[in-house]
C-alpha cells in the first residue's frame, strides 16, 4: 500500500523522464534517447511482473516468453504485410499488417492467451515448483520460436519499419520514446488502480496467508490467474514496443536470461511498489550500458552486484528514495 | 541448443547399408528394431547425465529449501577443467579427478560465502543471488578459456564400439557413462538408506526444523550435502566433455532440463530424480528421432519435418505439464516442497 507521502515521487520521475529526451538532444547525445526508450519499455514489462511478484508473491521465472510472444506478434504480422500473404492459410486467414492499432492489441491478446495457458498449469503449484515450472515453460516457448523456420528460426526476423500510428510519426526516435512513455504512465495508473482495488487486496491477502483468504471464501486460484494474465498482457505490450524499438525480433528475446533480468529490475527498484521496478529497469539498462562501455566482460561485475543487492539492499532504490524501505512483500 | 546427441550415433547404423537391409523385408524389420534399441540406449545415457545433476540438486532443494541456479555453472566448470586437464596431461582419468575437485571446491566456496546466508531467505532472493552467480561464472570462464568451445576426445581405453546384440554396435564410452551413473545411483541409495548421514538427510527432507531442534549440526550437514551435489555436477561435466561441445552456457540448458526432471520426479526424492531423469532422457531422445517420421504418416514430408522438430523440442515440457495435471507434486513426492 502506497502511503500518501510518497505519491508525488512517481510523477516527479515521469516528468524527469519526459525532460530527459530534449536534454539528450541539447547535449548532442541522441543515442541516449534510444537507450531510455529501451529502459522505459523494460520498465513496462517490469511493473507487470511486479503485480504478480510483489503483490501476489508468485516468483515467475518465465516472463521473457510473454515479451517474446508480443514481439513476435508484431514481427510476424509485419512480415506478412510485406509478403502480402495471410498469417494462416484458408478460411480463417488473417492478413499481415503494419498498423499499430491492430498489431499491438494482437500482441497483447496473444501474450495474454499464452499467460492463461501457462498460468493455469503453473498456478497449481507453489514455491520452488512454481519457479522451476515457469522457467521450464518459458524455455519451451523459446524452443517453439527457434523452430519457426519461416520466421527466421534462430536468426530472427527483421522489421523493415515501425508499426504505423495514425497521426504520429513513430519512425522518429524521440516521438516513439514519448509513445512508450505515455503507455508506461497509462499502464502504471491502471495497475495502481488495480492494486488499490479489492482485487489487489485479495492478491496481497493470499500472498500473506492463503488459507485465510480461502476460508473467507475467495477463489484464490482465479485471482492469481487473472493477475498472471494481466502481467502477461502487459509484457506482450512491452514486447510489441521492443520489436518496434529494435526493428528486429529473435528468439534471444525469449531467453531465460531476460526473465532473470526482469526479476532483478523489480528487486533492484523495490518489490511491491510498482514505481520501484521502473527505477530498477532504467537503472539496470543504464548500468549495463555503462559497464559494457567500460569492459566487454561487464557481467563479471554485474553478477556480484546482484549478489550484494540481494544480501544487503533489500528494499531497493525505491526504499532508499522514500527513506522508509518498508515495502509490501518481504 | 542442448542434447542434440542422438544424430551422430544414429547415422552410423542407419546409413550402414540401407539397400541391403531394404532388400530383405525381415532384415529391414530387424534393422529398425536395432535402430530403436540404439536410440533407447542414447535416451538412457542422456537420462543418466541428467541424474548426476538432478540427484544433487534435488537433495539441496529438499533439505535446505534452496533453489540453486548455479548448479549448472558447477557442471560447466567441471567440463572446462576436465578439458584443460586432459589437454595438459593426456589422461582422461586425471581430467575427471581435476573436474570433480574443482567443482567441489567451487561449490564449497559459494556455499560458505553466499548460499549459507540464503537458506532462511525467500526463494526470490535465492533465485536472484544464484542468477548473479551464473553471470559471474559464465563471464569468468569466458575470460579464462576464451569464447570458443573446446572439444575433448573420447579416452582411448573407452574408444570404439561393442556389439550388445549381434550387428548392433554401440559406443563403449556411452555404455561406460550408463554404468558409472547406475553405480552412483546404487551408491546414493546406499548412502541415503543405509548410513547415519543418510538418515539425517532423510530426516532433513522430511522436517528441517525438527532436525535442528534435535541438535543436529545442520550447518555441517548442509555443507556436506551441497558439496556432494557439487562433486556430482563436476563429474557430470567431465563426462559430458567427449559428447558435447564444452562451451559457456552449456550449464543453463542442462539445468533447465534438470528442473523438468525434478518437477516430474518430486523435490527431495533421489528415486524420483532417477525415474524423472530416465523418463526425460528417453522421451527427449526418442521424440527427436521419431516424431518427424511419425508425423510423415499424416502430413506432407516438409510440414512433418518442421512440425515434428518443433514438437520434439517441446515434448518433455508437455510431459511435464501432463505430470503436473495428474500429480502436482511429482511422481515421488518428497516432503519439503515449499
Amino acid at each position: 500500500m502506497q502511503q500518501a507521502r510518497g505519491r508525488w515521487i512517481p510523477w516527479a520521475g515521469f516528468l524527469l523522464l519526459a525532460a530527459a529526451a530534449p536534454l539528450a538532444h541539447a547535449f548532442g547525445d541522441p543515442y541516449f534517447v534510444s537507450l531510455l526508450t529501451r529502459g522505459v519499455i523494460l520498465a513496462l514489462a517490469a511493473i507487470g511482473l511486479d503485480l504478480i511478484l510483489g503483490y501476489g508473491a508468485m516468483v515467475s521465472f518465465g516472463h521473457a516468453a510473454f515479451v517474446g510472444a508480443g514481439a513476435y506478434s508484431v514481427g510476424i504480422l509485419a512480415y506478412h504485410a510485406r509478403e502480402g500473404t495471410g498469417v494462416f492459410d484458408g478460411a480463417l486467414g488473417i492478413g499481415g499488417t503494419q498498423a499499430a492499432l491492430f498489431a499491438w492489441p494482437a500482441a497483447i491478446v496473444l501474450a495474454a492467451l499464452l499467460a492463461a495457458a501457462i498460468g493455469a498449469l503453473s498456478l497449481r503449484t507453489r514455491g520452488l515448483y512454481f519457479i522451476m515450472i515457469t522457467l521450464a515453460f518459458g524455455q519451451m516457448v523459446y524452443y517453439l520460436f527457434t523452430s519457426l523456420e519461416r520466421y527466421g528460426g534462430d536468426d530472427g526476423l527483421i522489421l523493415w519499419e515501425r508499426s504505423r500510428l495514425p497521426g504520429i510519426d513513430s519512425g522518429d526516435n524521440t516521438t516513439f520514446f514519448y509513445v512508450c512513455l505515455a503507455l508506461l504512465v497509462l499502464v502504471f495508473v491502471l495497475l495502481r488502480i488495480a492494486v488499490d482495488a479489492p482485487f489487489g487486496r485479495v492478491l496481497r491477502g493470499a500472498a500473506e496467508n492463503e488459507r485465510r483468504m480461502r476460508a473467507l471464501g475467495f477463489p484464490v486460484y482465479r485471482y492469481r490467474l487473472v493477475a498472471f494474465v494481466i502481467a502477461g498482457a502487459v509484457a506482450g505490450l512491452a514486447g510489441a514496443l521492443l520489436a518496434n524499438q529494435d526493428t528486429f525480433v529473435s528468439p534471444d528475446l525469449l531467453h531465460w536470461r531476460h526473465s532473470g533480468e526482469m526479476l532483478v529490475m523489480v528487486i533492484l527498484g523495490g518489490i511491491g511498489t510498482l514505481f520501484g521496478p521502473i527505477l530498477g529497469a532504467i537503472a539496470l539498462t543504464l548500468l549495463e550500458e555503462f559497464l559494457a562501455g567500460w569492459t566487454q566482460h561487464w557481467m563479471i561485475f554485474l553478477g556480484p552486484v546482484l549478489v550484494l543487492v540481494v544480501l544487503f539492499a533489500r528494499h531497493g532504490l525505491h526504499g532508499w528514495l522514500t527513506g522508509r524501505g518498508r515495502t509490501n512483500a518481504s | 541448443m542442448p542434447m542434440r546427441n542422438s544424430a551422430p550415433c544414429r547415422s552410423r547404423t542407419a546409413d550402414a547399408d540401407p539397400d541391403a537391409a531394404a532388400a530383405r523385408p525381415q532384415g529391414r524389420h530387424r534393422h529398425l528394431m536395432l535402430l530403436f534399441l540404439e536410440q533407447l540406449l542414447n535416451g538412457v545415457q542422456l537420462g543418466i547425465m541428467l541424474f548426476l545433476l538432478a540427484s544433487g540438486l534435488t537433495l539441496v532443494f529438499g533439505i535446505m529449501g534452496l533453489i540453486n541456479l548455479a548448479h549448472g555453472s558447477l557442471y560447466m566448470l567441471g567440463a572446462f577443467v576436465c578439458a584443460s586437464a586432459v589437454a595438459a596431461s593426456g589422461s582422461f582419468t586425471l581430467g575427471v579427478l581435476a573436474a570433480i575437485a574443482a567443482a567441489g571446491a567451487a561449490g564449497m566456496v559459494i556455499e560458505s560465502a553466499i548460499l549459507r546466508h540464503l537458506y532462511r531467505r525467500g526463494h526470490l532472493d535465492q533465485v536472484l543471488a544464484t542468477f548473479g552467480l551464473i553471470l559471474f561464472f559464465n563471464e569468468a570462464v569466458r575470460i579464462v578459456w576464451g569464447p570458443r568451445p573446446l572439444f575433448v576426445d573420447v579416452p582411448a581405453a573407452l574408444g570404439g564400439t561393442v556389439e550388445i546384440v549381434a550387428d548392433a554396435p554401440y559406443p563403449v564410452y556411452r555404455l561406460a557413462i550408463i554404468g558409472t551413473g547406475l553405480a552412483i545411483a546404487v551408491g546414493l541409495w546406499w548412502l541415503v538408506q543405509r548410513t547415519r548421514l543418510g538418515m539425517l538427510i532423510r530426516a532433513g527432507a522430511a522436517d528441517r526444523e525438527m532436525l535442528s531442534a534435535l541438535g543436529v549440526d545442520s550447518r555441517r550437514l548442509y555443507a556436506g550435502v551441497f558439496a556432494l551435489g557439487a562433486l556430482l555436477a563436476g563429474l557430470a561435466g567431465a563426462l559430458a566433455g567427449p559428447l558435447f561441445a564444452v562451451e559457456v552456457g552449456m550449464g543453463e540448458n542442462i539445468l533447465i532440463l534438470t528442473f523438468v526432471v525434478i518437477v516430474i520426479g518430486g523435490i527431495g526424492s533421489v528415486r524420483g530424480a532417477l525415474a524423472g531423469s530416465l523418463l526425460v532422457g528417453i522421451v527427449d531422445t526418442l521424440g527427436r528421432a521419431y516424431l518427424p517420421t511419425i508425423l510423415r504418416l499424416v502430413a506432407e514430408p516438409a510440414t512433418a519435418d518442421g512440425v515434428g522438430a518443433a514438437l520434439a523440442s517441446m515434448l518433455i515440457y508437455l510431459v511435464m505439464a501432463a505430470v503436473l495435471v495428474w500429480r502436482p507434486s511429482g511422481l515421488f513426492p518428497g516432503h519439503a516442497a515449499s
